[in-house]
């Protein structure tokens, strides 16, 4: 098995996918000559070629939409955002036509499109550019979201995406582009749906997606370490579907949860899992569900402030050790 | 209206030879020698400003994205400079220069940058989310294009409150294919409105030329036509022909009540931002070929020479002055504290800010 980087395995499985069927098209801001913005998709015009690897205008609405509609005829187009928050001016695309079309006909058209790129805060780079949206987008019945957080995930989850005929919204992290880990040559697949536990451990669950895995990870660390609390780590990995028997099986263990995530927490993504727990594990619960989450703001551009405001180590291990209590 | 112009890159790289053919207009010979040394001198501060910010972003204190306005002085100059009380300006993320035109100061301007309290926005919107409502500059946006239809609808307001006045939207060749600009578009003519829309065409929007962008008509000026609006083409590295063209336009806007869109051929000189190791789109020879023989403070300089309005020695002044003002807004921006974690869930709703027995909702809104 290589140890490579997030970006790398991202980067591989649009090479397997580009390789395994001639219907995937990649396409979006700087992908091709320029070799993405974020060099994800570095070397994949030079190897596929100008059909198969495809710069667009800064026109999300148009390209975005024209992907879509591609998709409805079976070509399945991978679209890179350069950041999911300009998904925001392709909203309706995304929202109205992607998520609707296969309902609204009755089943006889799919949108087989993926939509990729990173939806991350943490970059100083103020609020505009800052926004997360797995929640608000998982919201809609007819789409699909994934938060990888690993290169292990990132390469098994884009390519089943690419395999599905849903759409599927892929939320990547510009910071966990450099992150390292294991990740097989061979072919595979991380099913969508499918949560994992990242660090197995009796006293305390910890959920969580996307980076705040990370950060979970290194809190577990900490309590173990400083405090002899076991703590089990589960990542969502996928947001919808969301594997709730993961979740579940985990809480009737340890009897207590920390739900961790970056977004903010009106209606973010662990209020839903709050209620998954408490509606179907609520004997099973020692202790109140807590919470960490984004501080409910607009993304401050200061750096120092911005590392507070989202969830850091410190916070996680403070309000785990609440839990515990 | 203008035919279209279309400098190409070969043909703009020729050195401008003796006085700008502009330097009588109306525009310009209206200026006082005191006006042009003025005008001269924030085109210099901009300059000496953003190189300022190179430094302080190698030095790691400026994070995020930061878009430098070098190369592209004469566009806000010369437009900015025309303006009154009741023209506003909004633009994109590139905002730093606009931001010094309307009279913003270098220290908050950089403690902005900074992310300290003490900046234009107390630390929250960055670099390219520079705001100065007071000076009638409603930003600084990070979307490309979002602020076409802000501006369009400042405009609305103007008219709405009987003002002779105008917006000006500065915005990239790469934003002019956002939805959202065509849309501004249609408004401001379907509802005649006094927006100038200011396309600043450096050629490239990040990595993509504009030629690899963009489908059009011979210039991207010209779209305007689609809709019934006038447009027009500008030399931007001669900011008396900047002057006198974006003058035509503010008439229109001020006595007509009607929208206009023009071209403004630019260039800069670094990477779209400093992020962009600017290595594989353009030739160096390009930027050398820019930087020589159009730069637009060294041309402007020039011909104030030859008017004998600078002399080199006020030019160096000046030009030391910029320097020292720039160092010193560094200072300023180092020794500035941050805001603090209780800052963060301020400026978010008027109301919260404002919490009284008259304040109209009840109920969270902030949440933990
Ligand atoms: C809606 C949206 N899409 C993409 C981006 C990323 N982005 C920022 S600037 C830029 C290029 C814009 O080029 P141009 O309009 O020519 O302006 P310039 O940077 O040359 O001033 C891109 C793609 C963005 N900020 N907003
Ligand atoms: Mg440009």
């Amino acid at each position: 098995m290589a140890v490579i980087s997030y970006r790398e395995a991202l980067r591989a499985a649009m090479r397997d996918e580009l390789k395994r069927d001639d219907k995937v098209v990649i396409m979006g801001e700087e992908v091709a000559q320029f070799n993405g913005a974020y060099k994800v998709t570095e070397g994949l015009l030079k190897e596929f070629g100008p059909k198969r690897v495809v710069d667009t205008p800064i026109s999300e609405a148009g390209f975005i939409g024209l992907g879509i509609g591609a998709s409805m005829l079976g070509i399945r187009p991978v679209m890179e955002l350069m950041f999911w928050s300009f998904s925001y001016v392709a909203f309706d695309q995304i929202v109205n036509n992607a998520g609707n079309i296969r309902y609204m006909s009755g089943g006889l058209i799919n949108c087989p499109i993926v939509i990729r790129g990173p939806g991350n805060g943490g970059t100083n780079v103020g609020a505009t550019h800052s926004h997360t949206p797995e929640a608000i987008l998982a919201s809609h019945p007819g789409i699909k979201v994934v938060c990888p957080a690993t290169p292990y995930d990132a390469k098994g989850l884009l390519k089943a995406a690419i395999r599905d005929n849903d759409p599927v919204y892929v939320m990547e992290n510009t910071i966990l582009y450099n992150d390292k880990g294991e990740v097989p040559d061979e072919d595979y697949i991380v099913p969508l749906g499918v949560a994992d536990v990242k660090r197995v451990g009796t006293d305390l669950t910890i959920v969580a997606h996307g980076r705040a895995v990370i950060t979970s990870l290194k809190a577990a660390e900490i309590l173990e370490q400083e405090h002899g609390v076991s703590v089990e780590v589960v990542d969502l990995r996928s947001i919808r579907p969301l594997d709730e028997e993961t979740i579940l099986a985990s809480v009737r263990k340890t009897h207590r949860a920390l739900l961790v995530e970056e977004n903010k927490p009106f209606c973010g993504v662990d209020a839903q899992v709050a209620y998954l727990i408490q509606s179907r594990a609520f004997d099973e619960l020692d202790a109140p569900i807590h919470r960490v989450s984004s501080i409910d703001a607009p993304q401050i551009y200061c750096k120092r402030m911005e590392d507070q405001q989202l969830p850091d180590v410190n916070r996680v291990v403070r309000e785990a050790l609440k839990v515990l209590a | 209206m203008a035919k279209p112009a279309v400098l190409t890159h070969p043909e703009s790289l020729k050195r401008l030879a003796g006085p700008s053919e502009y330097a009588k207009d109306p525009a310009n010979a209206s200026m006082s020698k005191a006006d042009k040394i003025a005008l001269y001198t924030k085109m210099a501060r901009i300059r000496h400003f953003e190189q300022r910010c190179i430094r302080i972003y190698q030095q790691g204190k400026i994070g995020g994205f930061l878009h430098l306005y070098v190369g592209q002085e004469a566009v806000a100059a010369g437009t900015i400079s025309l303006l009154g009380k009741h023209d506003h300006i909004i633009t994109g993320y590139r905002d730093h220069g606009h931001g010094l035109m309307v009279g913003m100061g270098m220290n908050e301007c950089m403690a902005e940058l900074t992310g300290r309290v003490t900046g234009c926005s107390q630390g929250k919107g960055g670099s390219m989310h520079y705001f100065a409502p007071d000076k009638n500059y409603w930003g600084g946006h990070g979307i490309v294009g979002g602020q076409a239809p802000l501006g369009t609808g400042l405009a609305y307001a103007v008219k709405y409150m009987g003002l002779k006045g105008s917006c000006f939207v500065f915005m990239g060749d790469g934003a002019v294919n956002q939805g959202a600009v065509h849309e501004a578009y249609n408004l401001a003519a379907l509802w005649d409105l006094p927006v100038v829309f200011v396309i600043e065409n450096n050629g490239y929007s990040m990595g993509t030329s504009q030629e690899r962008s963009t489908a059009h008509p011979g210039c991207l000026a010209k779209r305007a036509e689609g809709y019934g609006m006038a447009w027009d083409v500008i030399n931007g590295h001669d900011v008396y022909e900047v002057r006198a063209k974006t003058a035509v336009a503010l008439k229109r806007a001020h006595e007509e009540s009607k929208p206009t869109v023009l071209e403004i051929f630019t260039y800069r000189y670094f990477g779209h931002s400093m992020a962009d190791p600017d290595k594989t789109y353009r030739d160096k020879e390009e930027i050398k070929g820019y930087r020589e023989n159009k730069d637009p403070v060294l041309l402007f300089e020039q011909e104030l020479l030859r008017e004998k309005v600078l002399t080199p020695e006020l030019s160096q002044k000046i030009n030391e002055a910029a320097m020292a003002e720039a160092d010193k807004a560094a200072i300023f921006a180092d020794e500035s504290p941050d805001p603090t974690v209780a800052d963060i869930t301020k400026h978010i709703y008027w109301e919260e800010d404002n919490r009284g027995p008259d304040t109209t909702s009840r109920g969270t809104i902030i949440f933990e």
